[in-house]
């Protein structure tokens, strides 16, 4: 199997990163390499596996749900590239 | 009195008892040391005009019951430490001050810790060198050509070239271990569950385990007993009864059984780790323990199911970073644009490489046959671990198939970099504790280790073993200072 540029502008696209064609060249190398060696997991037969989705043998817990800290709203806004008051700002989105 | 900071953690912490050291002289000490030894670029973020006001308030109103008497810990960059900058070795985060803090940094600040600074390491901790940071590359302390390994590689260096008496690093594939044995350091990889993640900068949920990179095995079980914590702040951490572990330790480890994997004879292995691991075999059976050769047949499947499954769990993971709430963002013609563009300059080469893999493996038409087939696999790998646990207690292993490499060698094929992991990775995937200990040197005089891997939770065990064969080989790394002029 090889990944064309097609596929990585496709991938590039769902990842929300802007690839641009010198790139995507760099990255369809790197990624061909990379699923080369993955494709060795196709010589097991996996058919009857179980498929694993957690190593902690423990069902995940439930806890209330508590708010703890307390008045962070500026320490917060602090960290965001622009903000208004107290709102982030982000491009127009409504026309 | 420079050897303050050649001190073990033990020693440090019992002349601060006795107060034979102040804390300030300790944290005057490490400091005066980091400020030399900026070449080595294993700070991203000092602290030390605060860590030292804190030391002279430990002064004051000492509390010697306590593990850590103010100790002073540099940590790496990827513990959220309130009102202390968080980068996680990105540009994306360049900027982020956390206004909260991880529980493993809280436990040992509890315990009376002082934090000198954030320690430098891959971006997101992918990598295997501490190449992929934003902040540039650390050059290790054995030598100014190496890697000090990654991904936890800041640590490794701060600690092998005393600038912090212990650290903590985080493992996801290796990247406690790796570094501990490129640097003749000791660093375990807990029991996946066993510290919580809370706070921790987030690469691979299901395989990220902070744990302690230490100067020998007992000051590894100190702070191992002081960072393993049930919380209920992670949904993953795991309620079970901790022991005391330093209080536990013994090097009395006659009778145990030690598997060696046969599969774990690689090709291309250079011989002096072939014979490095023999020599740990006739340690071990000199301490009274007993071998076995034992199989773990789908050793070679690890590496390429941990490239499906880790980068899966990084993509949705680092799907946060949209330049909105924190971080950096670059400034787009609407809000799809400034997306592209905050992630394409904000992520470096190699985690946007792992991005893209993860968001291929998850895509519609291809999760069965890479993410759902990865997770069969693990399972198998995990199968292999308990089908050897019925016979032996514990396993041991080189730790890395060579020793350390050069600055630049295997930054061009992102393939030779994995094979780095290749005897670490099988542990995360299983979720299972091990330990790094230096147990020699290679003809360069580059340090070399052996891995001991152990069950679910019996981190005591892997801790003697370690501890015993630690007595044996009476490692001596050979660092020159050459970096302070």
């Amino acid at each position: 199997m090889t990944i064309d540029l097609k596929t990585i502008k496709h991938i590039s696209k769902l990842s929300r990163i802007s690839v641009d064609d010198k790139k995507a060249k760099k990255l369809a190398i790197d990624l061909n390499s990379i699923f080369n060696f993955i494709e060795k997991l196709n010589e097991l037969n996996t058919d009857k596996v179980e498929p694993l989705t957690s190593v902690a043998a423990t069902t995940l817990k439930f806890r209330t749900d508590v708010v703890k800290s307390k008045d962070i709203r500026s320490q917060i806004l602090k960290n965001s590239p622009e903000d208004n008051e107290d709102f982030f700002v982000v491009p127009k989105v409504i026309e | 009195m420079s050897e303050i900071t050649s001190l073990t953690l033990t020693e440090l912490v019992k002349n601060i008892k006795e107060k034979k050291i102040s804390s300030e002289e300790a944290t005057k000490n490490f400091i005066e040391r980091g400020e030399k030894s900026k070449q080595l670029n294993s700070y991203i973020t000092n602290d030390f005009s605060s860590a030292l006001k804190n030391a002279k308030n430990f002064d004051q109103k000492p509390n010697f019951n306590l593990k850590l008497p103010g100790i002073p810990i540099a940590v790496k960059d990827l513990f959220c430490t309130s009102g202390v900058k968080t980068t996680a070795g990105s540009k994306i985060l360049s900027n982020f001050v956390p206004t909260y803090e991880s529980t493993v940094t809280q436990n040992i600040w509890n315990e009376g810790a002082i934090l000198l600074g954030k320690l430098n390491c891959d971006e997101f901790a992918m990598g295997s060198s501490n190449e992929t940071s934003f902040f540039g590359n650390v050059q290790s302390p054995i030598d100014k050509d190496l890697v000090p390994g990654g991904s936890s590689g800041g640590s490794a260096a701060a600690l092998a070239a005393n600038l912090t008496p212990i650290t903590i690093g985080t493992d996801t594939g290796g990247s406690i271990r790796q570094p501990a044995s490129f640097t003749g350091t000791v660093g375990l990889k807990p029991t996946y569950g066993s510290c919580s993640r809370y706070g921790i900068v987030a690469f691979a949920s299901s395989l990220d385990q902070a744990g302690p990179m230490s100067k020998n095995v007992k000051d590894c079980a100190l702070l191992h007993e002081i960072i393993s914590t049930y919380d209920e702040k992670d949904s993953t951490s795991i309620d079970f009864k901790r022991n005391e572990y330093s209080k536990e330790l013994t090097n009395n480890i006659k009778g145990k059984k030690i598997g060696i994997p046969k599969e774990y004879r690689v090709e291309g292995m250079p011989k002096e780790i072939e014979d490095l691991w023999v020599k740990g075999i006739e340690y071990i059976k000199d301490c009274g323990a007993k071998i076995f050769e034992i199989s773990l047949p789908h050793t070679n499947y690890a590496l390429p199911a941990y490239y499906i499954v880790a980068p899966a769990e990084a993509s949705s993971n680092l799907a946060r970073y949209d330049g909105v709430k924190y971080g950096f963002r670059s400034k787009g013609e609407n809000l799809i644009d400034m997306y592209e563009k905050t992630r394409s300059e904000g992520f470096g080469s190699e985690v946007q490489r792992r991005i893209m893999i993860g968001t291929y493996v998850l895509s519609s038409g291809y999760y069965d046959a890479y993410y759902l087939k990865a997770q069969k696999v693990r399972k198998l790998i995990k199968n292999d671990f308990d089908e050897a646990y019925k016979k032996v207690d514990a396993i041991l292993t080189p730790s890395t198939p060579n020793s350390a490499f050069k600055i630049g060698e295997k930054t061009n094929d992102p393939v030779s970099m994995y094979l780095n992991d290749i005897f670490t990775v099988p542990i995360n995937l299983a979720g299972l504790p091990a330990i790094s200990i230096p147990a020699g040197l290679d003809v360069k005089g580059y340090p070399l280790g052996l891995q001991i891997i152990g069950k679910a939770f019996d981190e005591q065990n892997i801790l003697n073993i370690a501890y015993a064969m630690e007595e044996k080989i009476a490692f001596k790394n050979k660092i020159t200072d050459w970096w302070i002029k």
